[in-house]
């Protein structure tokens, strides 16, 4: 089985030291959030007493912190495979990593010494108009902290950009838009290039988003006569968010091409159905984000129209298209189950059922009803706890996976087990409580609530058991460096 | 009676259902071995049906969710004598006080004099009937007959800071003809 660790893959000691950093930081603060995660939960339901000062600033750290962290790990999977294929900086990389670290240390400080309760989201104009619970100057640290991750990821990018173009010619030959109508596609194409270019894109374009709303935000903050429109800001705001976290999940799908052959022994072809897929993708997560204002009624009727048409059609063309490889790839394959390919199909069935409640609400007169409930944490939980971290534990797995082709462990049956239990149970709580109409971000909730928080808390303890133990294990082997990646 | 909501929960548990049975039916046959042109090859002919089913039923779903457009026009009154001004603030919500009639359509004026709110209706057993966002600078128009008297809270459903959880009001709702439940 040497294929799986191909010599392209191999990696210097310095970017084995940037590697593990990544991916130690990433599971570190994946820990720390869940955790964040499952107070809110205990508070709602009522196990534990905290002010709802402190349940907002927790919410906010999650949700921030989760957000920017699936962003991080899934751009080390962009860089571990898009290297192979193009020149990537390494300092860059590392430049990406700490302003990372420094953007979370000023939004934790932000949260926790700034007070700073306005959700990750930052709607203006809730951040500099708190009622006198954080400071302007808290929300400003916050903001800038934002900006500091922001550029990070920037830089990564644009140094991916500038490696692509002078293997590729441009963009589009990436994307491989050449082949859409005609001549016969490069079966080599790599899928990485495909998908690293399209975040490229679309990613940057949401950054920059997100980087004129928080700078106007920023200006406003201290010449209050520098008023924003409250809709134009939050069209920006839903923009830079739904595409950020869309990006994540192209991100680490890489991953999922890249390995599965690797271990269901199948190889699979770059094909037409899939370029158009990414294709249209490019243009259908640019344009869907509307489906996060269908109650905001003074948008555009056809902004309206477009956000649910393109709620349908977005959910499908990639995610069809990886769906569909991954199935008939594992299919009859003849495999044998190891935690990557495990983790995988785990993956793949999270993001494909997550869709299901997703796309449901993103019909106009559902959304009338179900539209900031917790029907909406449920359905994203879904395919973020079920779907992208899986892609991303997939990874490690493989990445600490010696040549010995270890079958899975009693240790790591238990916890798998327990996260697939544990995730379900969590995310049909959330369902639940958005069908029962519960608003979402409710620091305290009803008494008739309390049962779904009750059972969300025991199954989140399950979920974080089995992330520590995977924690424990990856980390272990990436700071062992397994001679194949030496 | 199914609610909306009745309906969305069991269409999502009849599709991940649906997922999770095509899954383990793949994970069940993974271990064994067949040809894997023989397998693209069946795969291919369903995937081609199974996508014409979907354009078609999301042609059929969005033609039929989208006509009548659900949202009232924003530009002109619903040409009610039911209007009310709804104002969210931090924490609250400033509605006048007068009678609302069940069965009569009522027109909701909704804004926010400071941040973001999200003004949603609920029925006394705790449902969610409709919504709209409270946002400074823009009044929404929802358009809502209530079926039965009663009375009915009003929940904040954007975050809008430290009491968003507690932002509720009571509105009342009299038989037809005024009369008081
Ligand atoms: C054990 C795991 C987790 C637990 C217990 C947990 C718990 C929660 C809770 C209780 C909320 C607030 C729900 C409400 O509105 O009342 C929340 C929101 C959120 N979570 Fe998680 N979560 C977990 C994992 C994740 C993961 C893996 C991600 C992303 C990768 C994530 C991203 C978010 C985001 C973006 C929000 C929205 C925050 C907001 O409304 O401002 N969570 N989570
Ligand atoms: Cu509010």
């Amino acid at each position: 089985m040497s294929t799986r660790y191909p010599a392209g893959e191999t990696l210097t000691r310095g970017e084995r030291r940037a590697l593990n950093l990544y991916l130690v930081s990433g599971l570190l603060l994946f820990i720390l959030l869940m955790s964040f995660g499952l107070t809110m939960r205990l508070a709602q339901s009522a196990w534990i007493d905290i002010t709802p000062n402190h349940f907002y600033q927790i919410m906010t750290a999650h949700g921030a912190g989760m957000v920017g962290t699936v962003g991080l790990a899934s751009s080390a999977v962009m860089w571990f495979f898009l290297r192979k294929y193009v020149r990537l900086s390494l300092p860059v990389f590392v430049a990406n990593y700490a302003c990372f670290m420094l953007g979370a240390a000023l939004l934790l400080g932000a949260t926790f010494v700034g007070r700073f309760g306005g959700a990750w989201t930052f709607l203006y104009p809730l951040p500099v108009h708190s009622m006198g619970v954080w400071s302007a100057g808290a929300a400003a640290v916050f903001m800038v902290g934002y900006l500091v991750m922001g550029l990070g990821f920037l830089l990564f990018y644009l140094d991916a950009m500038r490696a692509i173009v002078r293997v590729y010619g441009n963009l589009g030959r990436a994307l491989g838009l050449q082949w859409l109508f005609r001549g016969t596609v490069d079966p080599s194409h790599p899928a990485t290039v495909v998908a690293s270019t399209m975040v490229i894109i679309v990613n940057s374009l949401g950054i920059l988003g997100g980087a004129v709303v928080l700078v106007m935000s920023l200006v406003n903050a201290y010449a209050s006569e520098f008023v924003l429109d409250a809709l134009f800001a939050k069209n920006l705001t839903y923009f830079f968010g739904h595409v950020f976290v869309n990006s994540s999940i192209y991100m680490a799908v890489i991953g999922v091409y890249e390995l599965l052959p690797r271990y269901t022994g199948r190889p699979w072809s770059m094909s037409r159905p899939f370029l158009w897929a990414w294709a249209a993708n490019t243009v259908l997560v640019l344009i869907v984000y509307p489906h996060h204002l269908l109650m905001d009624f003074a948008m555009p009727r056809w902004a309206m129209v477009i956000g649910q048409i393109a709620s349908y059609g977005e959910g499908l063309p990639v995610f069809a298209a990886t769906a569909y490889l991954v199935l008939t790839n594992v299919h009859r394959s003849g495999l044998r189950w190891r935690m990557p390919i495990v983790l995988i199909v785990l993956a793949i069935f999270g993001w494909s059922a997550g869709i299901v409640p997703a796309i449901i609400d993103g019909t106009i007169s559902v959304n009338r009803v179900m539209h900031n409930t917790l029907w909406v944490p449920g359905h994203f939980h879904f395919y973020l706890l079920l779907g992208v971290l899986p892609m991303l534990l997939a990874f490690m797995y493989h990445l600490i996976g010696g040549r010995a082709d270890e079958p899975i462990s009693r240790g790591d049956e238990l916890g798998l087990t327990a996260y697939l239990v544990g995730g379900l149970t969590f995310v049909g709580m959330f369902l639940a409580g958005g069908h029962a109409s519960e608003p979402r971000r409710y620091a305290v909730h009803f008494a008739e609530w309390r049962p779904y928080d009750q059972v969300a808390s025991i199954a989140a303890v399950l979920v974080i058991a089995a992330m520590l133990l995977f924690a424990a294990r990856i980390a272990r082997g990436l700071l062992r460096a397994p001679a194949e990646l030496r | 009676m199914m609610t909306i909501q009745d309906e969305v929960g069991v269409l999502t548990l009849a599709g991940i259902a649906g997922v999770a049975l095509v899954f383990l039916y793949v994970i069940h046959g993974a271990t064994r071995k067949a040809d894997a042109a023989r397998v693209e090859a069946r795969a291919g002919a369903i995937r081609k049906w199974f996508f014409l089913g979907l354009l078609v039923l999301g042609a059929g779903v969005t033609a039929a969710t989208l006509a009548p457009f659900p949202i009232p026009d924003q530009q002109a009154s619903a040409g009610t004598r039911h209007v009310v001004d709804v104002v969210g603030h931090q924490w609250g919500w400033r509605l006048p006080p007068g009678p609302i009639e069940a069965g009569i359509p009522v027109e909701f004026r909704v804004t926010s004099a400071d941040v973001n709110h999200g003004f949603g209706l609920y029925d006394s057993s705790g449902r969610l009937l409709a919504q709209t966002q409270a946002m400074p600078g823009v009044t929404n128009r929802l358009v809502y007959t209530f079926a039965r008297p009663g009375r009915y809270r009003v929940l904040c459903l954007e975050y809008c800071g430290l009491v968003h959880y507690g932002m509720s009001a009571e509105i009342v709702v009299s038989a037809a003809g005024g009369a008081r439940p």
